[in-house]
């Protein structure tokens, strides 16, 4: 497929580190409109947060996609581990939704 | 063939060549950001220079599309249109472009883009603000439109200067050569004549009397802020509001111009 | 079941209900090389994209095509960063991916190491690259890596304009004087095989596609979007008076398909390899502007560590007060 460059014979697939290095990374979140909440769209690369939040403008809004930004370093991110999903998740409770309490329909919309 | 220096040789009205001057600025600029494409130090800045450029190019559009109006002679049938943005961009000779000498200087290096960005930054904002008061409409709207830009463009241009100027002592040696090199253009962005002087008077164009102390204030300002100095050299470059440039553009024009040229009268 | 069974379990039943991995999943130490070695190289092509078109930035005929065209390179770089931000979800950094493309360990696709030699390759370059760069994308939207392809939705919704000005470039000039005309015969003289080939090798030689197929990668063949491109092509071509560069070329009324001449997989090959006309001259391109910036990155480092400093420095002095 076009991006995906077929290897050459012989060609050793290169060993990747993982290690960090560059400028730090930020997370990006913008706010569409006003009365909507900052979603999350991606990360750029900046030495400080001054920096960061123009690059998160000049990239993530091109289109007009934003009113407000939100520039937050990677680093600083705290998530919930994926093996903890169903213990988290997965519970729930019937009566915390509209549907679990027969009214009788004469009430019309409640 | 009669001085082309004096503006009064290409025969245009004083408005026409006070908007050519306002179009040209920001098109050798965007022509000069346009070289930088993929050239820049992180793939961001690529994306943030095009925007600048982008916002250059746009404006000078924008004035050339009055120009145009400008431009044409006569009235009803008989009216003759004027050239339109592609004619002026593409068939004007170096000797016809009012630029100021400033926008013309080459990129050297990331230093010399951010501070002449700066510079031109520093003198266009206030530049629209104060051409947003004038008594032409057509200007109104469009500087309206252009001061947003340029204010970013400001924002861009100072953050980067401090950086470089507070940054490495290479990044501070290669900002204040940057300074000392473009500093002698700056004054061209203000040098106004009897053309310019008339339709302040009109109340017409911004006044550069009044820009240049804004001006000074604003790079007076981040040049402190970056540890940087401005050159005490009181030698100014002037020239390019009449057609008297530094030999940059007569190098730029040619590669902008040679496909436009080449093929008379076709459509792109 | 053992821990790393039950792991693999949960990752097989995400893909065949076609849900998304996102970055904390487990995942196969090879899906995640896969993912990591297919998205940098998207990157990179996007990244080392800018080139061809950037190459006539300066030159653009009008002023409409400069804006427009500017509009289009800075979306490649725009681009390849949204992919690059994708990768690093995987625990790699974009200056490691760097790296391994400057020192030629990985790669980028084959098709940006042709010259833009004149104004037509550039609408020749949007109608047929981009057209099989989307081709290719659109399927990518339904990719299983989740970063991968959130990135590829942003992409393909920016890149609906990049293959319709391409395509109204070559428009213009074939409807435009006859050395317009045959500048844009040219063009597609020159981009049309490059472009067939951009899909990869057929998928029977196709080292790739079957690992990728079944980890839900790619969901579509190197031949299927081959074929598709063609088809689609093929109509266009006719519609701008233009002949594409096969004499084998012709509708098969059984297959409901055009029919194509070989590609000439030498030539490919021999690009893919860093032997095609501009192999060099892109990376050495890139590694000088990296090169170049090296004192710009740095000086923001230390102004941002300086910066840092004070703030911290300052910091008891409020509290005292």
């Amino acid at each position: 497929m076009s991006y995906d460059v077929p290897a050459i014979e012989g060609e050793v697939e290169a060993e990747l580190s993982g290690a960090p290095g560059g400028l730090p990374l930020w997370e990006v979140f913008v706010r569409a409109d006003r009365g909507l909440n900052h979603v999350h769209c991606g990360s750029v690369h900046a030495a400080d947060a001054d920096l960061a939040l123009r690059n998160a403008r000049d990239v993530y809004t091109r289109r007009r996609e934003g009113v407000s930004i939100w520039v937050v370093p990677s680093s600083q991110i705290s998530a919930s581990d994926p093996d903890t999903k169903e213990a988290w998740f997965d519970t729930d409770h019937p009566y915390r939704h509209p549907t679990f309490y027969e009214i009788p329909d004469e009430v019309g919309h409640m | 063939m009669s001085d082309p220096a004096d503006v009064s040789a290409m025969q245009l009205s004083p408005l026409l060549t006070y908007v050519l001057r306002l179009a040209d600025d920001n098109l050798i600029l965007a022509q000069r950001l346009g070289e930088l494409v993929s050239r820049m130090p992180e793939l961001e800045e690529d994306i943030a220079v095009a925007n600048i450029g982008l916002d250059h190019l746009g404006a000078a559009r924008m004035l050339y599309a009055y120009a145009s109006e400008l431009d044409g002679s006569g009235e009803g049938a008989d009216r003759k249109p004027g050239r339109s943005e592609d004619e002026f961009a593409m068939l004007r000779s170096e000797r016809e472009f009012l630029n100021a000498v400033l926008v013309e200087q080459p990129n050297q290096d990331f230093a010399h883009v951010v501070v002449r960005q700066l510079l031109v930054d520093a003198y266009q904002v206030p530049m629209y603000e104060a051409l947003m008061k004038s008594s032409d409409a057509q200007l109104v709207a469009i500087a309206a439109k252009a001061v947003k830009e340029a204010r970013y463009h400001l924002d861009y241009s100072s953050i980067w200067v401090v950086r470089l100027g507070d940054g490495t002592s290479e990044s501070h040696q290669r900002s204040q050569a940057a300074l000392d090199g473009l500093w002698r253009f700056a004054a061209d962005l203000f040098a106004a004549d009897e053309v310019e002087h008339n339709l302040v008077a009109e109340g017409i164009a911004a006044d550069p009397a009044l820009i240049r102390p804004r001006f000074d204030q604003i790079v007076a300002t981040v040049v402190a802020r970056a540890n940087l100095t401005i050159p005490e050299d009181p030698y100014e470059r002037i020239g390019g509001r009449t057609g008297f440039h530094t030999e940059h553009l007569g190098h730029l024009l040619p590669e902008m111009q040679n496909l436009y040229r080449a093929h008379p009268g076709a459509t792109w | 079941m053992t821990s790393v069974e039950k792991l693999e379990a949960r990752f097989e039943e995400i893909l065949a209900n076609d849900e998304k991995v996102e970055p904390r999943d487990w995942m196969p130490e090879a899906y995640r090389k896969t993912m990591i070695r297919q998205i940098a190289q998207h990157a990179h092509s996007e990244v080392i994209g800018q080139q061809p078109e950037g190459n006539w930035v300066t030159r653009a005929p009008t002023l409409k095509r400069k804006a427009i065209l500017m509009a289009k390179v800075q979306d490649e770089a725009g681009h390849g960063l949204y992919l690059y931000s994708a990768a690093e979800t995987l625990g790699i950094s974009r200056h490691e991916l760097n790296e391994l493309l400057h020192s030629g360990r990985q790669k980028y696709s084959s098709i940006f190491n042709y010259p833009t030699l004149s104004w037509a390759d550039i609408g020749a370059v949007g109608w047929l690259v981009d057209g099989a760069a989307i081709t290719n994308q659109v399927m990518l939207t339904r990719t299983s890596y989740g970063p991968y392809a959130r990135a590829m939705i942003r992409i393909c919704k920016e890149e609906s304009f990049h293959q319709r000005q391409g395509f109204e470039i070559m428009m213009t000039l074939t409807s435009g004087t006859e050395a317009q005309k045959a500048m844009a015969q040219d063009a597609l003289n020159r981009w049309w095989w490059p472009s067939l080939a951009m899909f990869g090798p057929p998928d029977a030689e196709s080292t790739h596609t079957e690992q990728s197929v079944a980890w839900k990668i790619k969901l579509e063949t190197n031949d299927e979007l081959r074929q598709k491109f063609v088809d689609m092509s093929v109509p266009q071509a006719e519609l701008l008076g233009l002949t594409l560069p096969d004499p084998d070329l012709i509708w098969n009324e059984e297959r409901g398909h055009y029919d194509f001449g070989p590609i000439d997989w030498d030539d490919f090959w021999q690009v893919v390899k860093g032997n095609g006309p501009c192999n060099r001259e892109r990376i050495e391109h890139k590694v000088k502007a990296w090169d170049d910036g090296a004192w710009v990155r740095e000086a923001a480092t230390a102004h941002a560590e300086r910066q840092a400093r004070r703030a911290a420095a300052a910091a008891p002095a409020q509290e005292a007060a």
